[in-house]
């Protein structure tokens, strides 16, 4: 088999595998510096519990729509997203428990409420779709979708990146300075909010933190700079989707899990071989004078 | 005598219903430069917060006439910062501008210079390039001194300034704080050496909950005021009453 028929053909054989790969490379712009930023706010499993948190309200549109209906179920997955935020964001205000974890606590009342809901009317087929998602079903629509989402996260990341970064940084000092951190706070959680419904479609609940927490935590590893860790994060998710779809092609495996696992193991082999990995501690170069 | 520039009438700011503030009242004057110190547990970062509004009230009232946020250089204590986090030096003394970039303005060449001239002035000279992680807490300190230069406040608010670096960072960082007294801006500084305190600062805030003085530091300071207040901050009541005063209010 040569080169062309293992990476190329799947590609240009077949539709499917094409809306696929453009859905990939899109989400992987829109979530790879999304996942940057929520790592480095120590929110990575909060990007987890919000993937369940969309749950409930997707499975709301798939029984209003009678089916799997990506606007129905992304637009309920949006309200339901953005509603856990909002409630985490004012039970951490005006209670003793910490954003994390009062996030934490919706996470698998979201998850059982979903599954509950689909279950009344679906089908188990629909079921695994929902949790497990659906990439190679992609279609014009959900392309839009995503491609709208990650571009529209990108602009968004273009304009309010001073206010993000430095509320991130130093949440305490954009307080002092009047500089209206919850706005951007609640801004950022939209943002995580909408990559998560567009990895839903394709990656499914359980998996759609997957291209957000993993390239992030492989560009920790490899960047110095907040924009170097952006760009890496979503080189390796552009990375994982057209090797996992490579390789889920050949060898006849589910396309979001092995997506999801391309990307783990980008991040163990960073893990040993990255300038902060383990390796360096076998291999210490000289040191310098100053 | 100077005009008051924020004054606290009866300030009680409270964790659980425990004071951790008791019925302060005071007023920090224009171009004054005051020392808050006074034992672990005193209150005093709490009272600096609640002056930065970022603590609510219990009882009393903090007046902070015609000042915005704005007006206020906040130092937080560095152990509240991320120093992991993925920033360059430039970049986080550059911060120290958002009065006037803002969150949208593009930051000009001058606010560049005036940030090479700020890390100049800490002795951080060619640093702007070098990511925070990289920095010893001295370092790190000295790069928040910058930013504050930076900001060009009015009101300059530190909470121990000079916790955990060396002598000479220390004597670095002080000089430039009197230099901010000497340009007319009010200081306000929680420390815990009271020699320090001695040294450089006109007027004391002794806290222990309670204000036990607040005037010249050489009063203020006496031996008895901190045998006092040691006495005070130490004393801690799971069963305490409501408080008489609020009562008598209620």
């Amino acid at each position: 088999m040569t080169l062309h028929a293992i990476f190329i053909s799947p590609f240009v054989d077949y539709g499917f595998m094409r809306r696929a790969l453009v859905a990939c490379f899109a989400l992987a712009l829109g979530s790879g510096p999304v996942g940057v930023l929520l790592m480095l706010r120590r929110m990575s499993l909060v990007g987890d519990a919000m993937s369940h948190a969309i749950l409930p309200g997707a499975a709301i549109g798939f029984l209003i729509a009678g089916g799997l209906s990506l606007p129905a179920m992304g637009f309920g997955g949006l309200v339901a997203g953005l509603s856990i935020a909002l409630l985490s964001g004012v039970i951490s205000r005006t209670t003793s428990l910490r954003e994390d974890a009062s996030f934490a606590s919706f996470y698998l009342t979201s998850l059982a409420l979903g599954v509950l809901i689909v279950s009344l009317r679906g089908s188990n087929i629909d079921l695994l779709h929902v949790l497990f998602g659906t990439i190679l079903a992609i279609d014009a629509n959900a392309l839009y979708l995503v491609g709208g989402i990650a571009s529209l996260t990108i602009i968004a990341l273009a304009v309010v990146y001073r206010p993000l970064v430095a509320e991130c940084f130093d949440p305490e000092f954009l307080r002092a300075v009047g500089g209206r951190g919850s706005l951007f706070h609640f801004l950022f959680l939209l943002l995580v909010v909408i990559n998560l419904v567009a990895s839903f479609e394709a990656l499914g609940t359980l998996m759609a933190v997957g291209l957000m927490m993993l390239p992030a935590a492989v560009a920790r590893l490899w960047a110095q700079s907040l924009p170097t860790m952006f760009a890496v994060a979503a080189a390796t998710a552009v990375v994982s989707g057209y090797l996992g779809l490579v390789a889920s092609f050949h060898f006849a495996v589910a396309s979001g899990p092995t997506i999801i696992l391309t990307a783990s193991c980008i991040y163990g082999v960073s893990l040993i071989l990255s300038p902060s990995g383990m390796a360096r501690r076998l291999y210490s170069r000289p040191h310098l004078k100053a | 005598m100077k005009q008051p520039l924020i004054e606290l009438q009866d300030v009680t700011v409270a964790y659980a219903r425990h004071p951790a503030l008791h019925h302060v009242s005071g007023t920090f004057r224009e171009g004054s430069m005051t020392a808050i110190t006074g034992p672990n547990g005193a209150g005093k970062s709490t009272l600096l917060k609640a002056i930065m509004g970022e603590l609510p009230v219990a009882e009393g009232t903090i007046k902070r006439p015609g000042l915005t946020a704005r007006d206020f250089g906040y130092l937080p204590q560095a152990a509240e910062i991320d120093r992991q986090f993925p920033m360059s030096v430039a970049d986080t003394v550059m911060l120290g501008a958002w009065r006037r970039s803002g969150a949208f303005r593009r930051i000009d060449p001058d606010v560049k210079a005036k940030a090479r001239k700020a890390l100049s002035a800490v002795g951080l000279e060619g640093f702007g390039g070098r990511i925070i992680g990289s920095l010893s807490s001295g370092q790190f300190q000295r790069v928040l001194f910058a930013r504050l230069l930076l900001q060009d406040a009015k009101i300059i608010v530190l909470d121990e300034p000079f916790t955990a670096i060396d002598a000479r960072t220390t004597r670095d960082l002080l000089d430039i704080v009197c230099r901010w007294h000497k340009e007319g801006r009010t200081i306000i500084a929680v420390l815990h050496d009271f020699d320090q305190v001695r040294a450089h600062f006109p007027e004391t805030l002794l806290l222990a909950r309670e204000a036990i003085d607040w005037g010249p530091t050489s009063v203020a300071m006496s031996s008895r005021n901190l045998l006092r207040a040691r006495a005070m901050a130490e004393s801690w009541d799971e069963g305490a009453e409501v408080c008489e005063k609020d009562a008598a209010v209620a």
